[in-house]
């Protein structure tokens, strides 16, 4: 009984503070975002090409690389943090940029986290380009940046799931942002340490609040895409082979 | 335009394609005719230097393409080939057209105005902005076509252009080819496992069974001189075997074939195991009584009517003259001659309408001349 109503209140708080947009809710959601997005974006940008490079190149141990990052999609975020904080603590190879416990450090953490399953799903979005394309590309006079280009566009619905994916991911995970970031109040706090710390603490409605946020910006997330892909849905099933969720 | 030399192509230790030697004549529409598998995709591709032989060369308006890749782009690109599977991108129709410009760094204004004429050639002039994937099988490989020919290629390479097409889109499209090619001069060639498509549209066929070209030439001589049973079944004729030439003047031949003798015109000696072609359209019927006189340039074989077969406005009559033969009548002379299963009739063919191969493994054959 007493559980319930503890959960009952936490609920009726949560939504105080969320209309009352409380500061301190506010600026560690706007910190998650800013480091999420950041790690996010920097992915993509090494995941399209790195990604292009592997699938689009022979080489020797080409299947054992992409086995090496498939395995790496479910790489626990302690490991990724223990690995970024050995290197940038203060006494590890980079730590003179004194990098640990600031969001560049955990910008860094999470875009190492997102990295294998960005590359991954950008191998698998182009290898689900038709390999007609490709040949018709090459047989219209296209160059190899040209025909390269021109299917990762192809892709591009795909490699967008590819980015939110990354995105998710980075956004909800724990162990970067609670071994590099520290949790430091007002500087490396994110919604996730936030709700793992409040709830030890008992203020139950303030991780009620932020566990809220938290699965609205994922449903932001989902609806800007399905926007994005809502002119072109029809033509993304037949590209993906169903509707992107 | 283009001359192969003892061309092969191997994948995964399969060679697909075997010592080609071919050259394409500029401004011609060349057949490459076959079986699925025979090795024309296989072919085109190498044509397209989108793939390299193994052995042999090719050269492109006398010039070689072993070169680097860069070259071999240049040379790609006065070529345009048109895949089995339309392989459209997902953009708009005009944009998908615009692709071979595009890569071709070509002024923006200047594509629009090219995009918008081919699409007018094509008449798909409506859909320039509808999404291509969206399009129906017919349209989507116009537009595959178009995207091709808007690069205005000296060779327009297309492989089973209308394979899985409506009979509606398929005349459209094979109306398109020789526009093209008879209005700008491309030079066309064309893989297609139809028979009629590659006798109403080529000039000469080339006959690729399993890797090998077999036959190359004018349609008269791949339709009426096939040289082997292969071929001579792949372009409509059944040919009868069992056949030994007995004598051969002048090259007119007697041949004995099961119960009855034959006279036919070839170069092949006696002693020499053989089949005979009779195409259909040659035969003509008539009743016992009215048998011209067999001559030496002239069968006249007597029969008894087994099968009776619609074809369109004629009838494919098939009767048993000791060999069988199939002869086709219109179906107005079929009811004048009051021709029904059982009716004795008499075969006329003349000796050049007997086309005779040589059919040296006969006796592994036995199930020859089964008729359809």
């Amino acid at each position: 009984m007493n559980e319930v109503q503890e959960i009952i209140d936490g609920v009726t708080q949560a939504f105080q503070l969320i209309i009352t947009l409380n500061p301190e809710l506010l600026q560690v959601t706007a910190l998650s975002l800013y480091i999420s997005l950041s790690a996010t974006v920097l992915s993509t940008l090494i995941a399209i090409p790195v990604g292009g490079l592997i699938h689009f190149r022979e080489f020797a141990g080409k299947r054992v690389l992409i086995t090496i990052i498939q395995t790496l999609y479910s790489v626990p975020t302690v490991i990724i943090g223990l690995l970024v904080f050995l290197l940038i603590s203060r006494s590890g190879p980079l730590g003179i940029l004194g990098l640990l416990f600031t969001p560049t450090g955990m910008i860094i953490g999470q875009t190492i986290l997102i990295l294998p399953i960005m590359t991954g799903l950008v191998i698998t979005a182009l290898s689900g380009v038709d390999r007609n394309i490709r040949d018709t590309l090459v047989s219209l006079g296209a160059t190899e940046f040209q025909s390269i280009a021109q299917i990762v566009q192809e892709a591009r619905f795909a490699i967008l799931g590819a980015v939110i994916l990354g995105f998710g991911r980075a956004i909800s995970e724990v162990g970067v942002a609670m071994m590099i970031g520290g949790n430091i109040r007002g500087e490396t706090r994110v919604l996730t340490t936030s709700i793992a710390l409040e709830t030890g603490m008992g203020n139950f409605g303030l991780s009620i609040a932020l566990g809220i946020v938290l699965l609205a910006i994922a449903l932001v997330v989902v609806l800007i895409m399905n926007l994005i892909t809502a002119g072109a849905l029809s033509d993304s099933d037949k590209i993906l082979g169903g509707p992107m969720a | 335009m283009i001359q192969m030399s003892g061309v092969s192509r191997t994948f995964g230790g399969r060679t697909v394609v075997k010592g080609i030697d071919l050259e394409i004549r500029r401004g011609e529409i060349f057949a490459l005719i076959g079986p699925s598998g025979s090795g024309k995709t296989t072919l085109l591709r190498l044509i397209d230097l989108l793939d390299r032989p193994n052995t042999g060369s090719i050269r492109f308006d006398g010039s070689p393409t072993d070169g680097p890749e860069h070259e071999r782009r240049a040379v790609r690109r006065r070529m345009a080939m048109v895949f089995q599977k339309p392989g459209v991108l997902n953009a708009t129709v005009e944009q998908n057209i615009a692709f071979g410009l595009q890569f071709r760094g070509m002024q923006k204004n200047r594509i629009q105005k090219n995009v918008t004429s081919v699409l007018e050639m094509v008449g798909l002039s409506g859909l320039s902005r509808r999404r291509a994937l969206t399009l129906s099988g017919g349209e989507m490989q116009r537009v595959a076509i178009a995207r091709a020919i808007v690069t205005e290629p000296e060779v327009l390479l297309l492989d089973e252009p209308t394979a899985n097409l409506d009979p509606l889109s398929t005349e459209i499209i094979e109306n398109l080819i020789v526009r093209v090619n008879r209005e700008r001069k491309t030079t066309v060639i064309l893989a297609t496992h139809d028979m009629g498509q590659g006798q109403r549209l080529a000039s000469r066929i080339g006959v690729l069974m399993d890797g090998r070209l077999v036959q190359a030439g004018e349609i008269y001589d791949i339709f009426y001189h096939p040289v082997n049973r292969a071929i001579a079944t792949f372009v409509g004729i059944d040919p009868v075997s069992g056949g030994i030439v007995q004598s051969n003047e002048n090259n007119l031949a007697t041949i004995a074939i099961r119960s009855v003798s034959i006279q036919a015109v070839t170069a092949l000696r006696s002693g020499e195991r053989v089949a005979l072609c009779i195409r259909p359209e040659e035969v003509t019927l008539s009743l016992p009584e009215s048998c011209p006189p067999a001559t030496s340039a002239r069968n006249c074989l007597a029969g008894t009517i087994t099968r009776l077969l619609p074809y369109g406005p004629f009838t494919r009559v098939q009767v048993d003259c000791g060999i069988p033969v199939t002869a086709l009548v219109t179906r107005r002379s079929s009811e004048e001659l009051n021709l029904s299963l059982g009716t004795r009739v008499n075969a006329t063919i003349k000796a050049t309408a007997v086309h005779v191969i040589p059919d040296p493994d006969a006796a592994d054959n036995p199930a020859h001349g089964m008729m359809e």
